[in-house]
C-alpha cells in the first residue's frame, strides 16, 4: 500500500467527496479532519460524502475522526454522510462500544448523494426566513 | 501450548500501529479466521498498540501463532515501560481516559477477544496479553 500524507478531497457541486483507500495512520486521519474542515468553509459546501468501503477496520481512533467530522461539518451548516462500511467493520465497531452516534451513513454511493441533496433541497425550501415566518 | 511461530514489532510511532495491524491481520489470516474474527482482533490490536505508544510512551508488540489440538489462535502482548496504571479496573470502564481518547481501549480489546489480561504496576509500566480463538 503507497505510503500517502494526505488524502485526496474531491469537489462536486456543493458537495465534498473522500475516498479513504489506504491503512490511516493516527496522524493521516488528524490530518484529513482538519483538512476537510478547512475545505468546507473554503467551498462554501453543503456536505460531505465520506466513502470507507475500502477500510478493513475502523478503531475508536478512526470512529471517533469520523463523528468529529460529523459533528464539525454540522456546525458549519454541511452534512456528512458515512458510506461503504462494511459487515464485520460493522459488527466489530459494536462490539468494540462505538456506535456513531450523531453519524449519518448509508450503504451506497447513490443512497448517500440522495440523502445530502435531499437535506440541501430541504434547506433551500425552507428558507433563511422560516423560523420567524408567521403563517 | 504448542507454539507454531512468534514475531516480535517495535511499537514507536503512528507507522508501527498500521504495520502491528497488518502483520497481526496476516497471522490470522493465515490461521484460518474467519473475516469478522480476523476483523475483532486486528481492530483490538490497533486499540492496544495505540494505548503502548500513548500511554505508555511506546513498547513492543509480540504475536504468536498457537496451536491447542484442532484450535487455532492468535496470542498478543504488549509491553510498555512507561508509568504503569495505578487502578486497572477503572481504567478497563468504558469511557474513563487519561489520553484524549475515547477510553474505550482496554475495554473494547477485551470484548474483541476470548482471553485477556493485564498487569501494571505504577512507575514499572504494563504488560497486556490477549488471545482469539479461531
Amino acid at each position: 500500500m503507497a505510503d500517502v500524507d494526505r488524502i485526496p478531497i474531491l469537489k462536486m457541486g456543493h458537495f465534498l467527496l473522500v475516498s479513504i483507500q489506504v491503512d490511516m495512520h493516527d496522524r493521516l486521519a488528524m490530518t484529513l479532519q482538519d483538512d476537510l474542515t478547512s475545505s468546507i468553509v473554503k467551498n462554501r459546501a453543503r456536505g460531505v460524502l465520506i466513502d470507507i468501503s475500502s477500510l478493513e477496520i475502523v478503531d475508536s481512533f478512526i470512529g471517533r475522526m469520523l463523528a468529529n467530522i460529523a459533528a464539525m461539518s454540522r456546525v458549519l451548516d454541511a452534512e456528512t454522510v458515512v458510506v461503504g462500511m462494511r459487515p464485520a467493520v460493522a459488527i466489530t465497531l459494536v462490539e468494540l462500544g462505538m456506535s456513531l452516534t450523531g453519524v449519518r451513513t448509508a450503504l451506497t454511493v447513490e443512497r448517500a448523494m440522495e440523502m445530502l441533496r435531499g437535506s440541501v433541497g430541504e434547506a433551500a425550501r425552507r428558507g433563511p426566513a422560516d423560523a420567524t415566518d408567521p403563517v | 501450548m504448542p507454539l507454531i511461530r512468534s514475531d516480535k514489532l517495535p511499537v514507536a510511532s503512528d507507522g508501527d500501529i498500521v504495520m502491528v495491524r497488518q502483520r497481526v491481520r496476516a497471522m490470522a489470516v493465515e490461521s484460518g479466521f474467519s473475516l469478522v474474527d480476523q476483523t475483532k482482533i486486528v481492530t483490538a490490536a490497533s486499540e492496544l498498540a495505540r494505548n503502548t505508544l500513548v500511554h505508555g510512551g511506546g513498547g513492543t508488540a509480540e504475536l504468536e501463532m498457537l496451536v491447542q489440538g484442532a484450535r487455532r489462535g492468535v496470542r498478543l502482548t504488549f509491553r510498555d515501560h512507561g508509568p504503569g496504571i495505578a487502578d486497572i479496573a477503572a481504567a478497563m470502564r468504558d469511557g474513563v481516559t487519561t489520553g484524549g481518547g475515547l477510553g474505550l481501549g482496554l475495554g473494547g480489546a477485551k470484548r474483541l477477544s476470548n482471553e485477556f489480561d493485564i498487569q501494571s504496576r505504577p512507575g514499572e509500566g504494563t504488560v497486556v496479553r490477549i488471545t482469539r480463538w479461531r
